[in-house]
């Protein structure tokens, strides 16, 4: 009996929770990444105690990776010689940890997991509870299998309508944290419902889960269906059967309804996610670096909107245009369906999978009084590089739009298969 | 006497401590750069046992540990806030540091002297004569805070004896 939140840590706690307890629970995958291993170990160290199941331990490098310095490649090197002394061999270097997580099977409906990484919020779109944490929280994780959440009060999102042509579930989420403000799900529960939720395909379901993190909610979710099975079952290597919890009469801290079929395409301005304006506001705006990619929209059919648009066409010449596959496996379709070639032939750089564009650290730096429109899902001053760029945040369409133009671009202004 | 330091709302973990000095994980390093651009003076003058008072979504931005190690390892005893950012909440209880929340924290005015009861949750103003309450910590909670931190509740206990 209650929110999305409450039901799944309800059973796994073994009695009924309700917000504002606080529940220790048994987690099933512990997550973290090149850039938050080495404190987790120290603080597994300073525990002193054992490994409880090195099973539940899943370590990827996606943040700088391959190392693209010296001081990257000692961390990188400090965490492999980690792992094989811990015989810890649930480790990937094969594209950013979310979607990683979600392909090899890891995500599934019900399951609690911990991620040193804030975005680990993701796989709520498949019904797990997941939560990022610093790294202290991991290495106790490690060291107990457990860790202890306060249970929070949830906001019921609930979405109806249809999306016109070149409205996008990003469109949606950015309007979202637009309305509700960056601070506006702090500590809370975001449950996404309704028609318009249950029409989406998992890797528009994800964005909103994803996005839940800069509105400051501690986990977003949307409860399992037909779709979340059809997808495990298809396109992971989860096994099931799956417990597709829902709610249960819940009780709602707040309640918000709100018909997508009026949106148009929305950007989220520098220098703050919730300073989102349609883009016919920002519309004309130079640009000088398109980034198409991140655990936002690095997905494949993220890839296959740009394509449509880039078809056939050159981005503009002075507008540096990168493609980053969230996975290897992604990145191995887009080949073999010919999306590289598209994006090759139109003037785009195709890089290695990862975060490092998003994080500033490689593979998209910006300069001082650079601009960048990408389909990330942060724009905190600095993030990609210098603190005199700017950062604006869109969809897949209006970011190609956006490269063959050189400036900020209404995707739906383009003609294409997909707009 | 317990001096007030205050902050505003939305205090950024840059501004706790600028990510160039996260290099270090040694706790007095990282409080000598404490609030160094936003309260030069802070990482001087402050003194064991002052209280840190803010307004909402203290710790806002990334979750790296470094902001509330720098907090506690510079002495101060407490910190009163209208509300904290979700993961910096939580890294502050795993590290050991106090931290209250309370509707009234702008009771507090910079440079009062004040007294946190952890316990109760009753904080007295003694500048105004004023005392109010803030939110009790859960039990739970209190445990982890008293041992210094969960790594030290869990040297000595199992986590199963937090509930």
């Amino acid at each position: 009996m209650g929110t999305l939140v409450e039901e799944i840590l309800s059973r796994k706690a073994g009695r009924e929770v309700r917000a504002g307890e606080i529940a220790l629970v048994d987690v099933d995958y512990m997550m973290t990444h090149d850039n938050t291993t080495p404190l987790a170990i120290e603080a597994w160290k300073r525990i002193g105690k054992p490994i409880l199941d090195k099973d539940r331990i899943v370590v990827h490098f996606d943040h700088a990776y391959p190392p693209p310095n010296v001081a990257a490649a000692a961390a990188q090197k400090g965490i492999v010689d980690f792992l094989k002394k811990q015989e810890i061999f649930n480790f990937y270097r094969q594209g950013i940890c979310h979607q990683v997580m979600i392909e090899e099977g890891f995500v599934t409906p019900g399951r609690v997991i911990v991620g040193g990484d804030s975005h680990t919020n993701t796989y709520g779109a498949l019904g797990a509870l997941a939560v990022g944490f610093g790294s202290t929280d991991i290495g106790v994780a490690w060291a107990t299998g457990k860790t202890w959440l306060k249970v929070p009060q949830t906001i019921s999102i609930r979405l109806k309508g249809a999306t016109q042509k070149g409205v996008y579930a990003k469109d949606v989420m950015l309007h979202i944290v637009g309305s509700i403000g960056m601070n506006g799900a702090t500590y809370k529960s975001m449950e996404f419902s309704g028609p318009y939720i249950d029409s989406l395909a998992m890797h528009d379901r994800i964005v909103f889960s994803n996005i839940s993190t800069e509105a400051g909610a501690k986990c977003g979710l949307i409860a399992a269906d037909d779709v979340t099975s059809d997808f495990l079952e298809n396109h992971t290597y989860a096994k099931g059967p799956w417990e597709k919890t829902r709610p249960v009469d819940p009780q709602y801290e707040r309640e918000v309804e709100i018909d997508v079929s009026s949106l148009s395409p929305q950007v989220a301005c520098h220098p703050s996610v919730d300073n989102v304006k349609p883009i016919g506001e920002i519309a004309g705006l130079p640009i000088d670096e398109v980034f198409i990619g991140g655990c936002t929209n690095g997905r494949y059919e993220d890839l296959e909107i740009a394509a449509s648009i880039l078809k056939g066409r050159r981005v503009n010449r002075f507008t540096r245009t990168i493609i980053t596959p969230a996975s290897q496996k992604i990145f191995d379709k887009a080949m073999e369906s010919g999306l590289t070639k598209i994006f090759h032939e139109a003037g785009c750089f195709t890089t290695a999978t990862g975060c490092g564009a998003c994080i500033g650290r490689h593979g998209g730096v910006l300069a001082p009084g650079e601009r960048s429109f990408t389909t990330m899902n942060r724009n905190f001053i600095g993030r990609m590089g210098s603190p005199e760029a700017e950062i604006y945040l869109g969809s897949p369409a209006a970011a190609a739009a956006t490269a063959l133009e050189g400036k900020i671009t209404d995707p739906r202004t383009i003609r294409s298969q997909h707009v | 006497m317990s001096r007030v330091w205050k902050f505003g709302d939305d205090v950024n973990t840059d501004e706790i401590i600028p990510a160039r000095h996260n290099i270090t994980v040694v706790p007095e390093e990282l409080a000598r750069h404490a609030f160094c651009e936003v309260r030069p003076r802070f990482a001087e003058e402050v003194q064991p046992g002052d209280i840190l008072v803010a307004g909402s979504n203290f710790g806002c931005g990334s979750s790296r540990e470094h902001a509330p190690i720098a907090i506690k390892a510079s002495g101060v005893a407490c910190v009163v806030a209208r509300s904290y950012a979700r993961i910096f909440f939580r890294n502050a209880i795993n590290i050991g540091l106090r931290v209250v929340e309370c509707a009234q924290a702008d009771e507090l005015g910079d440079g009062h002297d004040a007294r946190v009861d952890l316990a109760s949750g009753r904080i007295m103003n003694r500048t105004t004569g004023k005392q109010f309450l803030a939110d009790p910590m859960p039990p739970f909670v209190l445990k982890i805070v008293e041992a210094g931190g969960i790594v030290n509740f869990l040297k000595d206990h199992d986590i199963e004896e937090l509930q």
